[in-house]
């Protein structure tokens, strides 16, 4: 388990979600905006995060955990991922 | 098994192969969720249930020809209610539920719209969105645990099966749209039959065949060939919720390893969404060898995304003859053509310009001139397709005009819209846009403006309704419209609005307000909001928002020139013709 500088997978993620996701770049996404529940993008996007969580940190998140309950915001996908 | 040979020996939907009494421990179902055991359903058990929920809406005072709106989460409750009206002589219908996303006024709004227009007599959903439905419903609704309840004790001999004339109707499918104003599809017990019938020969259906399905039961898709075809013909159904497989893909091929699955039906966009978004590790040990086809149904079907497919799985025993094509609609129950099982469907290579400027499939070498279009394969037993023109006379092969059909599986009319003849001369006129060529059909295009977008109807002016209420926004200056998107696999939803703020940061908020006005007023999300300065959005002469004008330009800002948007469509079924 690699060791995973917080502010980094922040703001890859970050990136990430504004880029590809909300496919606006200049988004300014707030670490506690519920994006999936007020509908930025939809739950497809969970599967997306998935991979791109397991290419970018090689992290394998269970598809328990890939909930719209438990990966609303910017900071539970952070949270998630630095657990590992 | 229901063939068109033994189909005169099957009366009405109750002589399904589940309700039957022979091979009691037979498995009728199993459903299977993410985190959860899978729970399997035997033949007796199924019976009871549907007996009991027959008994439960019998107790509520649903009577024969009543309709129930079934609008809860897709688990084996909303099973069971809808195969109990049935078996009671009540008419179902599957609906999407409420869900957390949505609005629950606008929810209700059109669910009311239904009621008055369709008198619906009972409303079931889940137990969390009952109170909340049943404040505004107008009329009786009632929750998974009060009925369950309902459908406790009942005596053996209590209920029997309703007598149905063959001709009287089974069930509604609710066609496509986002207001309350959808058209109930009213299908006879008899129509279903004929379909199941004709579809079973189709695809070559086998006692030993096994049926995985993520579809959602509220689309023909999912409710005649995932849900009624295994359930009638008595062959195991793997079946699991939509939320959950868009979240967890790898559901999906772990149920066709675990169960030995050798059918199953997906939209065009589900076979990019597998191809990306199945993870590594989710695939290690899972073998799909036991398929016999994968078969894309209700959206453009790109040759691209099964390329995708194929690539992606065929290490997993996916080979390119398990690749199979099905044009279908509400209105014919289910399929009205279905590609030959065993082999890939044909490719029609054509001269794009031909194609897109004068409606003609010329077939020319493949290169950049040329499109590539998948077959959806010849019509199966009892329906027949013609292609009109514009005067309603039959066109011969490789001319593109509307697709016109009639069958022994057509609705019997829109439920209580007498007003609405879906028929000329006998013919079902489906608003698709295609051709003839070597006796197999090719869609090419619509001819109204709809936005298929995974596999979901979507009309471009329920959704600008909704972005034209957002403060902000000018009233009556949004656009929708839908994109080819190659990596999805399917059509994306685009807004573009008018707005007279400069302000970057009011700018932003009203971007955002639209992507929620949207998700929570409809089933999809705008993919991209785009807010212009007033008199960006060109209008025709008499005033009227053109929306293919706006899509082209919205495209020509993006960086995608005119060739460059034929060409995304291209790949897949050059659909972009008609918008041009």
């Amino acid at each position: 388990m690699p060791n995973l500088d917080e502010s980094i997978v922040r703001e890859k993620i970050r990136t990430y979600i504004t880029h590809e996701l909300i496919r606006d770049p200049d988004y300014d996404l707030a670490d506690d905006e519920e994006i999936i529940t007020e509908g930025l993008m939809d739950s497809f996007s969970l599967a997306d995060f998935a991979v791109f969580v397991e290419q970018e940190f090689d992290v394998y998140i269970p598809d328990p955990d890939l909930t719209v309950d438990k990966m609303d915001t910017l900071n539970q996908m952070v949270d998630r991922v630095l657990r590992g | 098994m229901l063939t068109p040979e033994t189909r005169p020996t099957f009366a009405t939907l109750l002589d399904a192969a589940a309700l039957q009494a022979s091979h009691a421990d037979a498995p009728v179902i199993s459903f299977i969720a993410t985190g959860a055991d899978p729970i399997q359903v035997s033949r007796t058990q199924f019976q009871e249930r549907v007996r009991g929920y027959a008994a439960g809406l019998t107790r509520l005072g649903v009577a024969v020809g009543d309709l129930v709106i079934i609008a809860h989460t897709q688990n084996l409750e909303s099973i069971y209610a809808f195969w109990g009206a049935m078996y009671m002589g009540a008419i179902p219908s599957m609906f999407p539920t409420l869900t957390e996303k949505l609005d629950p006024r606008t929810y209700m709004h059109n669910m009311n719209e239904l009621v008055a227009r369709s008198g619906v007599r009972l409303i079931f959903t889940s137990d969390d969105f009952a109170p909340v439905m049943a404040r505004t419903a107008n009329c009786p609704v009632i929750g998974a645990t009060e009925l369950a309840g309902l459908a406790e004790d009942v005596g053996q001999d209590e209920l029997q099966p309703h007598l149905a004339h063959p001709e009287a109707i089974a069930f509604l499918q609710h066609s496509s749209g986002t207001t309350g104003l959808q058209k109930g599809v009213a299908l006879s017990h008899g129509a279903v039959l004929n379909q199941l019938a004709s579809y079973a020969e189709a695809i070559a259906l086998r006692e030993d065949d096994v049926i995985v399905s993520w579809l959602p039961l509220y689309h023909d898709m999912g409710l005649i060939a995932g849900f009624m075809q295994p359930l009638v013909q008595g062959i195991p159904l793997i079946l699991m919720s939509p939320f959950d497989w868009v979240k967890h893909p790898a559901l999906l091929f772990r149920a066709i390893h675990e169960h030995g699955g050798t059918l199953t039906w997906l939209p065009n966009f589900a076979y990019n969404h597998l191809a990306r978004r199945v993870r590594q590790r989710d695939m290690a040990g899972v073998r799909l060898d036991s398929m016999r086809m994968f078969i894309n149904c209700s959206e453009p079907v790109r040759h691209d995304s099964h390329q995708l497919f194929l690539q992606r799985f065929k290490d997993a025993g996916v080979r390119e003859e398990m690749l199979a094509v099905s044009y279908a609609m509400a209105e014919n129950t289910f399929a009205v053509t279905q590609t030959l099982p065993g082999h890939p469907p044909h490719l029609d290579v054509v001269d794009r310009r031909e194609l897109e400027g004068k409606q003609l499939a010329i077939p020319i070498p493949p290169g950049p001139r040329a499109a590539t279009l998948v077959s959806c394969g010849p019509t199966i037993t009892h329906t027949q397709a013609q292609v009109l023109d514009d005067h309603g006379q039959v066109l011969p092969e490789r001319l593109v005009g509307e697709i016109a059909i009639r069958s022994n599986c057509m609705l019997r009319g829109y439920y209580k819209r007498p007003d609405l003849n879906p028929f000329r001369d006998g013919w079902y006129l489906t608003g698709d846009m295609g051709y003839m060529a070597e006796g197999e059909l090719y869609i090419v295009g619509r001819k109204k403006d709809l936005i298929i977008n995974a596999g979901k109807n979507i009309y471009p002016q329920d959704i600008e309704a909704i972005v034209n209420t957002v403060p902000g926004v000018h009233p009556g200056r949004a656009v929708v419209f839908g994109v080819p998107d190659e990596r999805e696999g399917t059509e994306l939803i685009v807004v573009v609005a008018e707005v007279d703020t400069t302000d970057p940061q009011k700018r932003k908020e009203i971007a955002k307000a639209i992507r929620q006005a949207v998700a929570q007023n409809s089933t999809v999300t705008a993919s991209y909001v785009k807010l212009v300065g007033r008199k960006w959005l060109i209008k025709t002469s008499s005033g009227k928002i053109a929306r293919a004008a706006n899509r082209a330009k919205w495209l020509a800002e993006q960086g995608y020139g005119p060739s460059v948007n034929a060409g995304a469509a291209g790949k897949g079924d050059g659909r972009s013709s008609q918008e041009k």
